[in-house]
């Protein structure tokens, strides 16, 4: 009984552990969104602000990285859609020997590493369009089109794994029973396969969106003039980040979240339909009258799908009204008390330590002390003036901030750092 | 014979690769007729329906419908329905839309379909059952749906591939009678393949009795059952006692057997091997359980049987008695339950006798296994 007990509690430990190491980070870079200061970062909570929202929509780049990722997006899913449908229809013609090794050479591109699919797409086309004479700038070398193409290449292998599922389930019979009462190919493609293949097809195309709205590294080599959000947001972070990527970051969980939401909404109501076709009786099937179930009737996920919506659209309002000014400004206030407190206790401290040097008269030589501790790990690379707002201590000498290894080498930071040093002796 | 639209297979092959799944068809199908292929599974015949309707091209030999050669027509343009073993309902589209999906792929609006359909509904006395999805029906709806769906297309000739098979017994028998009752009504030629012989028998004005490729006969009903041409056909369809042996003497179109160890018996030479068999070839014969009649024990002759009774059952219309001759020689006797008292004989001698014209001789060949 007592070790029933033990082994609930564990699983549920262990669940709560594994969901924590999964939705931990977005948790934080969720909270971080809203946080005022200039690096993101969740603690310590300064201000409620919004204005990262409004960094990210004036953000240029970031927005033309957007359009361009929705527009690769929508062309890998009808390429990589109608090509994984051809090469899935394709396996289920032929004979067992053949199949084998078709699967392979068709699941293949999935093996090969986005870099090199990348690097030989670019080259590939590239050589194509010298043999036809064509310019630099023809659509040959596009950036939109060999971005499709490349990322095409593995996605389409993806979608023809989702697709040969559904297909393997597929009765052949349907597609004769349709051509022995007189349809025509296209027309028993068209009015019994293609609505069967519907649901897989759905699913193919959101993974083929996803895949390639995410995708890095085969893209790194094929956008040309078209960079797309994985790319500008890469390139981004090479100059800093600020929170206003955090904010894009919630805005795809919470679409996410909206699209999952959605998505079992719809399931729970196709079953509960179903259920009252079962239940209706026949005159009430002829007249289309039977009783249809609320949208919100036993449908949680539906609840929590308005409960969403309404929580994001009192967000909105709220965002719209909000103004932080006065709550950074008394934190600023308050940081600059701060400060001013620690210059001086610094100033106390350094004028306590030379009395104490002219009394003992150059005992012994300063040792040469590490990188000053309280700086961040980064070493300040990201962003120096981030540090100002992080790290007082570092912001209260000049030095420091000028030089880009966060005051390591700076002379008064290594006082401050003796000074530290001896007083915790 | 009626207007219906006869069908021929001529000097029909059909092989995969190796294997030849039909060997040599030739079967002349009268226009109007129900007409039924029997065999055991893996016979062929299902291939042959194939190649009717147009999904398979013979390797050999033609097929034609109402005296047209089929040669490269594909399955949308020949004047055939088909009807599946599982029926292939479409499961998305609603019964009516199912029912009239000939239609639609003509063009025809919805409200014309919509009337057609319901037509159909009647006919198969599905009424109002327009509206629902197969999968809401019962086995045997949907059953008469794929029925009312290959007649919408107004076929010439409708292929019934087992269509019975999946449903269970009661629904059966009432089926057949039902799908008799159709096709008088409608008055087109069915092709009905099938393994049971209950359901070729009952319902066929012909039938054509298959083995691994090759058709061993065609005849009605009774000609099968009282008249087999092979060895196959008599084991296949309906119970039978064989008894083999060689052929002693033949006098006319009687045949006296040398059996191996039921002695010396008169029969029938089936009227297909008429002339065929000579004294010394190896032969079989054939006697239905319900040919026999009790006789005094210990009666000689040579249409006398006499064995020892292993086993009894009662049927309810008849009474079956298992016996073992001479030799382990199993044999299966039926008599009709007219009401008389039924005597147990377990373990005792007992002595059958039978009409010479109800046994039936012809030359040695392979038999049907259960």
């Amino acid at each position: 009984m007592k070790n029933l007990s033990l082994m609930r509690l564990s699983i549920w430990a262990y669940l709560a552990i594994f969901f924590a190491y999964l939705l931990g980070p977005l948790v934080i870079m969720s909270i971080a969104a809203f946080n005022s200061p200039e690096f993101p970062r969740a603690t310590p909570w300064e201000c409620l602000t919004f204005e990262w929202f409004s960094a990210l929509f004036q953000d240029e780049r970031i927005l033309n990285g957007i359009k361009n990722s929705i527009l690769v997006g929508f062309g890998t899913v009808v390429l990589s859609v109608a090509m994984g449908l051809a090469g899935a229809l394709m396996l289920t013609q032929l004979g067992p020997k053949l199949r084998a090794t078709y699967y392979t050479i068709i699941i293949a591109p999935i093996l090969v590493p986005g870099v090199v699919i990348g690097i030989s797409t670019l080259v590939f086309w590239d050589r194509i369009n010298r043999m036809l004479g064509l310019d630099a700038d023809s659509f040959l070398s596009n950036g939109l089109f060999l971005t499709v193409i490349g990322q095409s290449t593995f996605i389409a292998s993806y979608c023809m794994l989702v697709l040969v599922a559904r297909l393997q389930r597929y009765d052949t019979a349907l597609t004769e029973a349709a051509l022995d009462l007189g349809a025509t190919h296209a027309q028993a493609f068209r009015k019994v396969l293609l609505p069967f293949m519907k649901p897989a097809i759905a699913s193919a195309a959101v993974l083929a969106f996803l895949a390639s709205f995410e995708n890095y590294n085969t893209t790194t080599f094929t956008f040309g003039e078209y960079p797309t959000l994985t790319i500008e947001l890469a390139q981004k972070v090479r100059y800093g980040i600020t929170p206003a990527i955090s904010a894009l970051a919630f805005i795809s969980v919470l679409l996410t979240v909206f699209a999952a939401l959605f998505n079992e909404a719809n399931i729970r109501r196709k079953e509960l339909v179903a259920l009252a076709r079962k239940q209706a009786t026949v005159e009430e099937l002829s007249r289309g009258s039977f009783k249809m179930p609320g949208f919100l009737s036993s449908n949680w996920a539906a609840v929590a799908l308005v409960i969403v919506a309404c929580a994001t659209v009192v967000v909105v309002g709220t965002a719209t009204v909000y103004s932080p000014q006065q709550c950074i400004a008394d934190v600023q206030e308050q940081k600059r008390l701060e400060t001013e407190l620690r210059i001086q206790e610094l100033q106390r401290q350094r004028e306590l330590r030379r009395q104490q040097q002219e009394a003992e008269q150059g005992s012994t030589a300063p040792a040469q002390s590490k990188p000053a501790g309280n700086n961040s790990g980064f070493g300040g690379v990201f962003a120096p003036s981030t540090l100002s707002g992080e790290d007082s201590s570092s912001a209260v000498e000049p030095e420091a901030k000028a030089s880009g290894f966060g005051g390591a080498f700076a002379p008064s930071a290594l006082s401050g750092e003796e000074t530290s040093e001896g007083s915790g002796n | 014979m009626s207007a219906g639209v006869g069908v021929d297979l001529e000097k029909l092959w059909i092989r995969f690769g190796d294997f030849v799944a039909v060997r040599d068809a030739n079967v002349h199908i009268n226009g109007g007729d129900f007409f039924s292929f029997l065999g055991p599974s893996g016979c062929g015949k299902t291939t042959i329906l194939r190649a009717v309707s147009g999904f398979l091209e013979p390797s050999e030999g033609q097929v034609l419908i109402g005296g047209n050669n089929m040669k490269g027509i594909g399955p949308n343009k020949r004047p055939t329905a088909l009807i599946f073993q599982n029926l292939a309902l479409f499961p998305l589209m609603k019964v009516w839309e199912n029912i009239t999906f000939s239609m639609e792929v003509k063009g025809a609006s919805a409200k014309e379909r919509r009337k057609r359909a319901d037509e159909l509904l009647d006919m198969i006395a599905l009424p109002d059952q327009g509206d629902k999805l197969p999968w809401e029906l019962s086995g045997g709806q949907r059953q008469r749906v794929a029925i009312a769906r290959a007649l919408c297309a107004e076929p010439d000739v409708l292929l019934l591939d087992e269509p019975l098979s999946a449903l269970d017994l009661k629904l059966r028998q009432h089926m057949r009678t039902e799908l008799r009752e159709i096709q008088k009504r409608v008055g087109i030629t069915f092709i009905y393949i099938t393994h049971d012989q209950g359901e070729a028998l009952t319902m066929s004005d012909n039938i054509a009795v298959m083995r691994a490729g090759v058709i061993d006969q065609i005849g009605d009903g009774k000609t099968i059952y009282n008249d087999p041409a092979t060895a196959f056909a008599a084991s296949f369809v309906g119970e039978n006692n064989v008894f083999r042996g060689t052929v002693k003497q033949v006098q006319s179109d009687t045949a006296l057997i040398s059996t191996n160890r039921s002695g010396d018996l008169l029969a029938r030479v089936s009227s297909a091997n008429q002339g065929k068999m000579k004294a010394g070839d190896d032969a079989m014969m054939f006697i239905r359980p319900e040919a026999f009649a009790l006789a005094p024990v210990g009666a000689q002759g040579d249409h006398f049987v006499t064995a020892t009774v292993t086993n009894e059952e009662f049927e309810g219309n008849a009474f079956n008695i298992f016996m073992e001759g001479e030799g382990g020689k199993e044999m299966k006797v039926s008599l009709p339950n007219l009401g008389q008292s039924f005597d147990s004989h377990k373990g005792q001698p007992m002595t059958l006798q039978y009409d010479v014209q109800n046994a039936v001789a012809m030359p040695a060949g392979d038999l049907a296994t259960e």
